[in-house]
């Protein structure tokens, strides 16, 4: 499926004819005690479309049922970045959110809380009190979000004070326009810059892939954003259609398993937009399993960002529970 | 191999033995699909059975409907709910009148897929001017029944009060397993004209001309989701169409007392309305009432506060 696997990686001398401003970046390497081979990234492999959507395709047709599939609902749910993105979001809205994070369905006890809720960053310190030591993490966008069209200096002020506002977690989104003009060494280095802001914080890296449009340009992202020093990288904010698709994680896995390869730095990964029931989910864990392996089934390697679909998984862990077809109106609201 | 077909004698030559063909032309026989959400897909579970008439012919072979697409068809129902109910009543009845309109140009092959599953033609003939005619009827009452059954109601205190009938929401329906055609539309109608949406088994020995009226309603202007037709066995959907959370009444029109237990224990769960029609002659005038239509309606009295009531003098 993927050509030119092992032309990908090049020495440092050659990158370094082709990348001359790493100053900065590599002082945040090694504060994360990483330093890459960073790589040609006009070399990065070309996807076979067609193939990918294929394989992407099968990952569908697994037969989950009965006990284990409880089990896969569990771990979605544990999996989830409970997200409120609105205009119209206010300190209360927050704070049910955030309730429901650690609630999520009383009348079933034994369930797990959703990894983390995410929320802008004005509403971090609203979120951070309301989930107390429940042990859920806050996460926040940051650096102009969803568009990323602001300055350098900006996205650099927004991401600091999330973090300095109790953020576990920064969603930042990559400069598409940037990208898409060639400028690979300002995409690189602004994820590099914004890693260093963050600190403690892991940073999550939205691509937007839909803004991406091509897979061979998504897979280069996920390439830069990963060497840039990203934690975890993510399908897109949730604001432009189309969704993220399949066959688009399939391809940022297969790149979060080749960087792996070749660095032994494991790479979170993060789909979001458009997965709302939990059939989709499930499949996204049958992907993740036999793309990655069981190393990243877990919520600190992998997450589900998603407003509505912890209710449909609830509802189905209820159907296996109770034998019955389930009715939203008995769910808390999201 | 060489294979010709000469037009003017109708004769296949193959390897040289010539063949007469028949010149009768090969029937195109129609897939009897189910209906959900606007939609004719294939039952998910891939299953058939055959539909016969009494003579053992096969007519058709009929979708197994599985709970799955019971399932899919309530989700259907439920989207369409907001906007059916919320429609214009005047509206809702144009449309019934339309489904009306659309089965009159259709009688003919209402008429024949009665007569194949066994109804003589005076009788199809009279089933289905009578099923035409309960649509009228229902139509007429769309923007009627409110003002019948509602009510301004007298208080002792400073209020208007009032009561309005309101559509229950998704009403799963057993149709009667007699009256293919009728049977079906006198169960439907008061359902669909009080506002609420449907997913209705049909008769599972007289299933053709379910599907057919699903043709029916799809060029009529009803929105995808409103009416949902399943063909399949009753004894394999009735427990899930009477247990589903999302379903807030269940209509049976059969006389089976052990089914009419078994739902009556299960609606429970949510607190459904239940509804048994097996009393009920759909062939006769009692088989059309605003009272049909009331059964699947709840009434919401409003308590709204005002300045004065005569004669309290009080202010609010």
């Amino acid at each position: 499926m993927i050509d030119g696997y092992f032309s990908l990686y090049q020495t440092r001398s050659v990158n370094e004819r082709k990348f001359s401003n790493f100053g900065k970046t590599e002082i945040g390497m090694q504060k994360t005690g990483f330093i890459p081979a960073i790589p040609d990234f006009t070399l990065t492999p070309r996807i076979d479309q067609v193939g990918a959507e294929e394989r992407a395709s099968r990952f569908t047709k697994r037969s989950i049922k009965k006990e284990s599939k409880v089990n896969g609902l569990k771990l979605v749910l544990n999996m989830i970045d409970l997200t409120t993105l609105e205009g119209k979001d206010t300190e209360g809205k927050v704070k049910q959110l955030c309730y429901k994070a650690m609630h999520l369905h009383d009348a079933l006890p034994g369930l797990p809380t959703v990894a983390a809720v995410c929320v802008y960053p004005t509403m971090v310190r609203t979120a951070k009190k309301a989930l107390l030591d429940s042990g859920i993490k806050v996460a926040s966008v940051a650096t102009a979000f969803p568009s990323g069209q602001a300055s350098k200096e900006v996205k650099i002020k927004d991401t600091k004070y999330a973090v300095d506002n109790g953020a576990d977690e920064v969603d930042m989104v990559i400069s598409r326009g940037k990208f898409h003009a060639g400028e690979y060494n300002y995409v690189y280095d602004e994820i590099a810059e914004i890693k260093e802001a963050c600190g403690e914080a892991r940073l999550k890296v939205i691509l937007e892939t839909s803004d991406l449009i091509t897979f061979d340009k998504i897979r280069r992202a996920s390439d830069i954003a990963m060497y840039a020093g990203a934690d975890f990288i993510k399908t897109a904010t949730g604001k432009v259609q189309p969704p993220s698709s399949m066959p688009v994680a399939l391809i940022m896995l297969e790149a979060i398993r080749d960087f792996y390869y070749k660095t032994g730095r494991m790479v979170g990964m993060k789909p979001a937009g458009g997965i709302s029931k939990a059939k989709a989910a499930l499949h996204y864990l049958v992907m993740v399993k036999e793309v990655l392996g069981e190393a990243w089934l877990n919520n600190h390697w992998f997450r589900f960002g998603a407003s509505s679909l912890a209710n449909d998984v609830l509802m189905q862990i209820m159907k296996e529970k109770t034998g019955v077809y389930q009715c939203a109106s008995y769910f808390s609201v999201d | 191999m060489e294979k010709e077909i000469k037009k003017s004698s109708l004769s296949v030559s193959e390897n040289g033995i010539e063949k007469k063909i028949s010149p009768k032309r090969l029937e195109v026989l129609k897939t009897y699909k189910i209906y959900i959400g606007g939609q004719f897909p294939r039952t998910e579970s891939g299953r058939y059975y055959v539909a016969v008439n009494a003579a053992g012919k096969q007519l058709a072979n009929v979708c197994l409907s599985s709970r799955k697409d019971f399932r899919d068809a309530v989700v259907s129902a439920r989207n369409a709910f907001a906007g059916w109910s919320e429609r214009a009543a005047f509206n809702r009845g144009q449309i019934l009148y339309r489904m009306a309109e659309m089965l009159e140009g259709r009688k003919i092959q209402f008429t024949d897929e009665l007569m194949q599953q066994d109804v003589p033609k005076a009788k199809a003939e009279k089933e289905v001017n009578l099923a035409i005619d309960r649509l009228i009827y229902y139509a007429g009452w769309c923007d009627k029944y409110q003002q019948v059954f509602s009510a301004v109601n007298p208080v002792a205190t400073s209020h208007f009060n009032f009561s309005v009938p309101e559509p229950t929401g998704v009403v799963s329906i057993i149709a009667p397993q007699e009256d293919g055609l009728l049977g079906l539309i006198s169960v439907v109608a008061p359902v669909i004209a009080g506002g609420n949406t449907c997913i209705v088994l049909a008769s599972g020995s007289k299933p053709l001309c379910a599907v057919t009226f699903a043709e029916v309603i799809n060029s009529s202007d009803v929105p995808g989701g409103v009416v949902n037709i399943l063909t399949g066995k009753v004894s394999e959907l009735s427990s899930w169409f009477v247990s589903h959370m999302d379903v807030n009444a269940t209509i049976y029109c059969e006389k089976d007392s052990t089914v009419q237990k078994m739902m009556q224990d299960k609606a429970a769960l949510n607190v459904k309305r239940v509804i048994f029609y097996d009393k009920i002659n759909w062939n006769t005038d009692e088989g059309q009432s605003p009272y049909l239509i009331m059964d699947t309606q709840e009434i919401k009295t409003t308590w709204h506060p005002i300045e004065h009531i005569a004669g309290s003098g009080g202010g609010y």
